[in-house]
């Protein structure tokens, strides 16, 4: 600064430094309280992403979401965290039933004739029964099922491992891809899934719930237990399994939530 | 708000007997804010970011600055806290002496900050309790965690009634200073033209850091 600045500086009185001061952060006070409100203003009528993998959340919405979930998969998402598990007595003996999109009552549907169909390369089908399933190693997990919605219970669960399926059915090179999708027979509810957690070692596909075989609104004959997911991504009633690079649709992901709802 | 939309998972139930409803249907349908519950968590985990920033950039603030000492409660706090109590709801006459902030002061704007870290610890112990299994322990498992959070919440509402009230009740004068950081004291007319004292300056929190009036309006929102 130059002398003469100074000189009138120091001139200044008490009164006018008090303005002075009082000006300046009554303004920057302003200019931040007018940005804040401006800011929630233009996030919150910012447009709808166009509908697509995922879509019904603004687009700013969507990109935090995504970036978030990526963050901390990178930060912390490891194999060998296992989700806590229970002992028996402590599961509950009713287990709840909060939604059967996609394997509604009133469509006919017989688990006696079904068969699980794992879609391959060139359009080759491996048809699956229950029992051939039922031969390959039993894992149980008695774990705390977690509800986007906010509650959670603790559940008994048995079924084939995902790892072990892909291990025996020989589809390690499928399961090299990026994202697993599976879908319901009448393809009414359909989720998409990351490949680490899929072949995370507490990944199910379940025909037991209370050491018996799944009843229809849980699930019948086969659904998918992914307790390193919401359950939102526990599909029930799985007819096909995919493999893909892209991100599978995902019933949820379409209403705006979260793509990985990864826990 | 919008997340605890659903189920009326968010009561006061004891032996199945429901006491207590936080959001009952009438509450969201005169909202009008049912089944938004995706909505909300996109807020959510987009506006943790800035409550989370805003509070290590306050914290780390008090701290280099030396406010902390203002903030921090003393020995004698919990002891003067009732009697500002007191003093505020006009039982008692006087207030007992204090600095920049009173006791009551110091232990709100402490508390709130410990608050704060555990809403971030809670927080991540529901969001991501597999992978922050230790936190998920550290807060008595997922259900404990989910109610801690909810419970904190509750709390920054009750802050900020409380702090808003305050505000108002202490006037224009003391608002001004929150913004600006200082306030006018007139002492006894100065005799002499050169005795320049009439400035108490009270060097506050700038702007952007001062806790009650920004963190609390915007993060409050989305929930």
């Amino acid at each position: 600064m130059s002398t003469p600045n100074k000189k009138e500086k120091k001139e200044l009185t008490v009164e006018q430094k008090i303005t002075r001061r009082t000006f300046i952060s009554f303004s920057a006070f302003t200019v931040l309280a007018v940005g804040a409100v401006e800011g929630w203003r233009w996030l919150y009528k910012s447009p709808k992403e166009a509908a697509g993998i995922t879509a019904g959340t603004r687009v700013p919405l969507r990109r935090a979401l995504n970036k978030t979930e990526l963050f901390f998969r990178r930060l912390v998402f490891s194999e060998n965290h296992l989700v806590k598990t229970y002992p028996k007595s402590m599961a509950a003996k009713r287990v709840r039933v909060n939604a059967d999109i996609g394997i509604e009552a009133q469509n006919k549907f017989d688990p006696a004739t079904w068969k699980l169909q794992v879609i391959k390369k060139g359009g080759e089908v491996l048809q699956i029964t229950l029992q051939e399933l039922m031969i390959l190693p039993k894992t149980e997990i008695i774990y705390d099922f977690k509800c986007v919605e906010g509650w959670d219970q603790i559940s008994h669960w048995a079924g084939v491992k995902f790892s072990d399926f892909i291990k025996h059915y020989q589809l390690d090179d499928y399961a090299k891809m990026q994202f697993v999708g599976m879908e319901t027979p009448d393809q009414g509810y359909y989720i998409g899934i990351d490949m680490p957690s899929a072949m995370h070692p507490q990944t199910l596909l379940a025909y037991e719930v209370n050491d018996k075989l799944l009843p229809l609104q849980h699930g019948a004959p086969l659904r998918l237990i992914i307790p390193v997911k919401y359950g939102i991504k526990n599909l029930k009633r799985i007819g096909t399994i995919a493999f893909s690079n892209t991100r599978p649709r995902d019933y949820w992901a379409e209403q705006g939530y979260d793509y990985y709802s990864g826990l | 708000m919008l997340i605890y939309w659903a189920n009326d998972e968010y009561s006061i139930t004891i032996f199945g007997h429901t006491f207590f409803q936080f959001f009952p249907d009438w509450f969201y349908n005169a909202l009008k804010i049912p089944h938004r519950l995706s909505e909300g968590m996109a807020f959510h985990f987009l506006f943790m970011w800035f409550f989370t920033l805003n509070g290590i950039l306050y914290i780390l603030y008090t701290i280099i600055s030396g406010e902390w000492r203002e903030l921090v409660p003393k020995r004698s706090s919990f002891k003067d806290a009732w009697l500002v109590l007191l003093h505020d709801l006009h039982i008692r006459k006087t207030a007992p002496p204090q600095n920049k902030y009173n006791a009551a002061q110091r232990i709100a704007y402490t508390a709130i900050i410990i608050m704060g870290i555990g809403s971030v610890i809670t927080g991540l112990a529901i969001y991501k309790p597999v992978q922050f299994y230790y936190l998920t322990w550290l807060c008595g498992g997922y259900h404990f965690a989910r109610i801690l959070h909810f419970v904190l919440t509750l709390g920054y509402v009750f802050f900020f009634v409380i702090h808003i009230v305050q505000v108002i009740l202490a006037g224009w004068r003391n608002f001004s200073s929150v913004i600006s950081g200082f306030e006018v004291v007139n002492e006894t007319p100065p005799l002499v033209i050169e005795t320049p004292q009439p400035v108490v300056e009270i060097p506050q929190p700038v702007i952007g850091t001062s806790p009650p009036i920004q963190t609390t309006n915007e993060d409050e929102h989305p929930e």
